[in-house]
């Protein structure tokens, strides 16, 4: 089974409201983002990968844009713009963020350890 | 008003899963993540086909107000506790309707299910039976519900909140990209209205923050809290969390939310609309 491209729904920034965050899979490296800034990865652990954190998406003042819940594999994935971000991840086993500068339109990978 | 009264933490929670005439209500905008596990006992209750008239864009009138919570088992001595994902946006909707039609006894549980889920407390996939209840509603309490008419005159008069990001305010965006049924025709904001996102009202694990921290987001962007104030969004569920902010926690008295909100306004005919940042 392959997985399916990025399709173009939310959450951007911006739209922080989201009914209905589509269900996350992971992206594979060299997907066709369709025009759009695509930040994806995976949440981590010691032991691997750490299903169902909450992921959030911060702009450059530290504001929250948007937030979904990764899968059960840990992936996850915003539709972004140009900017600097923060991706921070909460779980019960614990926190981690990561940081990351997009420019062009494409995919930017950030794993986050948690 | 007092925090406790309307909010429950989740350890109060934990405590009172099996106390007799506590009943738990999920309510979610993703009607799926019940069946994938929820706080034990806990019912469902489905925004759109249970709350929402499904031929008029109205909610359920009050005798289906009343068939619901009877059929879920829910009476009207009941303490009803909302969460539900999403920060708790359709909890707190849910919240906001429950007192419309009248029950009085409700909370929400303060962080909804992202918090229940990062204390790491259980979920289970078991469905409770209930026994069905003879529900009684009252009418609906329209001093908590705002209406288009009543919107237009607000402008310049009284507070409008408009809870949507930036973005959606300025008018750079509409509505999210997944949801086309519930664009509006045009993009912008209501004249005169503060932009506070919700999201501001919330600390990153879904609980509200601090009744101080409430007062100072708002003094901030200038709310006159001598006024009546009306919230909004897109289809009032983010304005919902915030009339809970402003009228539950802070105590504001007038405070109605808009659930028209702006895929109503911004599709009326000659109403005036503003563009770009707030005033």
């Amino acid at each position: 089974m392959t997985n399916p491209p990025p399709t173009p729904h939310k959450p951007r920034p911006g739209m922080s409201d989201g009914c209905g965050a589509p269900e996350q899979t992971a992206t594979p490296s060299d997907v066709d983002t369709q025009g759009q800034v695509v930040v994806a990865g995976k949440v981590s652990g010691s032991d691997g990968p750490v299903g169902g954190a909450y992921v959030r998406l911060l702009n450059a003042d530290g504001a929250f844009v948007g937030e979904v819940q990764a899968s059960p594999e840990g992936d996850f994935r915003f539709y972004a713009a140009e900017g600097d971000w923060t991706v921070r991840a909460l779980h019960a086993s614990g926190n981690g963020e990561a940081k990351v500068t997009t420019g062009q339109p494409g995919l930017y990978e950030v794993p986050i350890s948690i | 008003m007092s925090r406790e009264n309307v909010l429950v933490t989740t350890e109060w929670a934990e405590e009172n899963l099996d106390t007799p005439g506590v009943v738990f209500v999920e309510v979610d905008e993703d009607t799926t993540a019940y069946e994938g596990g929820h706080i034990r006992n806990a019912v469902r209750i489905d925004w759109k086909t249970e709350l929402q008239d499904q031929v008029r864009r109205d909610f359920v009138d009050r005798a289906g107000f009343e068939k619901l919570l009877s059929e879920k088992g829910i009476g009207n001595d009941d303490t009803v506790v909302l969460y539900g994902g999403n920060n708790n946006w359709f909890a707190a909707y849910a919240y906001w309707y429950f007192k419309l039609y009248g029950h009085d006894n409700v909370r929400l549980l303060d962080g909804g299910r992202k918090k229940w889920e990062l204390d790491g407390r259980e979920l289970t996939d078991e469905v409770p039976q209930r026994q069905n209840t003879s529900y009684q509603a009252k009418e609906q309490d329209l001093t908590l519900r705002a209406f288009r008419d009543e919107v237009v005159d607000a402008i310049d008069t009284k507070n409008l909140i408009d809870v949507r990001s930036p973005d959606e305010f300025t008018g750079k965006l509409n509505a999210p990209a997944h949801l086309p049924q519930e664009s509006s025709q045009r993009s912008g904001h209501i004249p005169s209205a503060l932009n506070v996102p919700w999201a501001s009202t919330a600390n990153e694990d879904g609980t509200f923050k601090t009744n101080d921290e409430l007062k100072e987001l708002y003094e901030e962007v200038g709310l006159d809290t001598g006024k009546a104030t009306i919230a909004y969004c897109r289809i009032g569920e983010r304005s919902s969390h915030t009339w809970f902010a402003l009228r539950e926690l802070l105590g504001l008295e007038d405070v109605k939310n808009y659930d028209g909100s702006w895929t109503e306004y911004g599709s009326l005919v000659g109403v005036p609309i503003e563009l770009g940042a707030q005033r």
